[in-house]
């Protein structure tokens, strides 16, 4: 057999070269054309959306003065921190610096925003400057609000059978600390999620999938009971997730105790007690899933940014639910958890919110309209099991809005949306913080 | 998924495999395809006896393939869950074969040149 020719024939290079160029400029994002401004943006919070904008807008503008203000010297990789409290990764899986991701032409003032006027348009930060703006992005995060839950504090996180891995890292990592004695030994383990609106609300439920699973393995089934405390009469908040979830719990006996809020933790007893329709209720725990209610910061609801008539007792911001524009301050845009819209304290939320007002933000200040508009989107790899999970994305409507229909089914638990949810997901949020993605 | 660009592609596979395993796969990959390129070219055929071999080793490098995908993963063949993980793990077990065949044929050919030179 002789190849000779094929191999040897400069045309058969030059083809390959040229099919490997044209293979190398699929999918090469198209670029803007950048506007010339001198306006001050300042952009509230440095995390997912904070830099993720500070990012794009670098790319768009030319002249802007940008200013960034976060105290926090760290970034947290934040949908790691379910991994993290299933042992699956270590706390420094979530962990970068700040300045790790910012880019080169905006100003970092690495305090923490104290006050905002919206009408004379200056924010005030924790080291005592005024800083004034044209422009205001307010993307601060949310507030965990642990003093809420009576007889609870952080310390007691990885002792005596409590968890509490949205806390942050080192938290996440004591919640494996914790769930893992009880995967070990057994017992009862009681799962919970607040009544207020939550970042990522898949995650209590993949808390409670995987540390199932990593138990039926470990001390082996009818050793261990799973409770799940869900905040409503439902398990999520789209119908249709919502039931395939409860038949999954059914198929794992997972037990649904609906409408349940924790609201006291009693560590000495190891008993838990709930709100419920029908007054307060005990529940005894060998592992407790803390997640407690979740609100915007105090500068926001102290600013009067927040909706007066709606989460009243939350305070996120008044935005339009299409432009994340404030609906009385024009110059005013909010992002990620602390936006007052009906879904979206996901990053992958944040990855289509941001492009929204960037749109918005370079058309104003080249004196036209904007015409991006967010739907709602947001994504959940919602975890079934150590290997397994089902990629549920989703928007204001509740529809499911499949990236890949017809080849990844959304409520399929598959090997595929795991391998998505663990090695995917983290670079594709990479390349959101670069204003990539 | 907004969009997805060869950046972004780059970027995952940076994270699977961390970045300097990554792109030293991505090295030794250019090299073994390089050097069988060269060996092609040098010998001007393709030795049969050779090719053999290198068949025989595809299915080795179709479970060395899953098993480093699985073990990189934290996951287990019970895991396959519908007929796009089969594909995935197909696809898996055919780059993993392809590899190490082209690998195999190429080393016989830059280190056993003398023995099978005249076989094709």
């Amino acid at each position: 057999m002789d190849f000779t020719d094929l191999a040897t024939s400069r045309r058969g290079f030059l083809a390959l070269g040229a099919a490997g160029a044209a293979l190398a400029s699929v999918g090469l994002p198209a670029v803007a054309a950048r506007v010339a401004t001198r306006a001050k943006i300042v952009i509230v919070g440095a995390g997912a959306a904070g830099t993720a904008m500070a990012n794009r807008l670098v790319e768009r503008l030319d002249g802007a003065q940008i200013t960034v203000i976060d105290a926090r010297a760290e970034h947290l990789y934040q949908p790691g921190l379910t991994l993290v409290a299933a042992g699956l990764k270590p706390a420094s899986y979530t962990r970068s610096r700040t300045t790790d991701w910012l880019p080169q032409g905006v100003t970092l003032i690495t305090q923490s925003a104290t006050a905002i006027d919206p009408v004379a348009k200056t924010v005030d930060t924790s080291g005592g400057q005024t800083i004034a703006y044209d422009f205001l992005i307010v993307a601060p995060g949310l507030v965990l609000d642990h003093d809420a839950i009576e007889g609870f504090s952080l310390d007691m996180v990885g002792t005596n059978g409590i968890g509490a891995l949205y806390a942050g890292p080192e938290y996440a990592a004591r919640t494996w600390a914790a769930a893992q004695a009880f995967t070990e030994n057994g017992g009862v383990g009681v799962f919970t999620r607040p009544a207020t609106e939550m970042k990522c609300a898949g995650a209590p439920l993949k808390h409670a999938f995987l540390i199932d699973d990593i138990a039926s393995r470990t001390v082996g089934a009818g050793k261990y009971k799973i409770e799940y405390a869900a905040n409503n009469a439902s398990l999520f908040g789209v119908p249709i997730v919502s039931e395939k979830v409860r038949m999954l719990f059914d198929e794992r006996n997972i037990h649904a105790n609906y409408s349940h809020v924790l609201k006291a933790v009693d560590a000495g007893r190891k008993v838990a007690t709930f709100a419920t329709p029908d007054g307060d209720t005990e529940m005894g725990y060998d592992y407790l899933h803390v997640i407690p209610p979740q609100r915007a910061p105090d500068v926001i609801r102290q600013s009067g940014l927040s909706w007066a008539d709606r989460w009243t007792d939350q305070g996120w911001v008044e935005v339009d639910m299409k432009t994340l524009r404030h609906l009385r301050y024009p110059e005013v845009f909010a992002l990620g958890d602390v936006a007052g819209v009906p879904k979206g304290k996901t990053a992958a939320s944040v990855k289509w919110m941001v492009p929204v007002v960037e749109d918005h933000l370079v058309a104003a200040l080249s004196d036209s309209e904007g015409t991006a508009e967010y739907d709602g989107y947001t994504s959940c790899p919602l975890i079934t099991r150590v290997g397994r999970a089902m990629l549920i994305e989703f928007d204001y409507n509740n529809n499911l809005v499949p990236s890949f229909p017809g080849l990844i089914a959304p409520l399929e638990e598959l090997w595929i949306s795991w391998l998505m949810k663990e090695v995917a997901l983290k670079a594709t949020y990479n390349a959101m913080l670069r204003g990539k993605a | 998924m907004q969009n997805l660009t060869l950046q972004t592609l780059i970027a995952v596979f940076e994270e699977i495999f961390g970045r300097a395993l990554f792109w030293a796969m991505v090295a030794g990959a250019a090299i073994v395809t390089i050097a069988y390129v060269y060996v092609l070219v040098r010998d001007r055929s393709v030795s049969m006896r050779k090719f053999l071999l290198a068949q025989i080793s595809m299915p080795f490098g179709a479970l060395a393939g899953v098993v480093f995908v699985q073990a990189m993963t934290s996951s287990h063949l019970r895991d396959i869950g519908g007929p796009v993980d089969v594909l995935v793990l197909l696809g898996v077990a055919f780059i993993g074969a392809i590899g190490v065949a082209i690998l195999v044929y190429t080393a016989q050919s830059l280190f056993f040149r003398s023995q099978s030179s005249d076989d094709g």
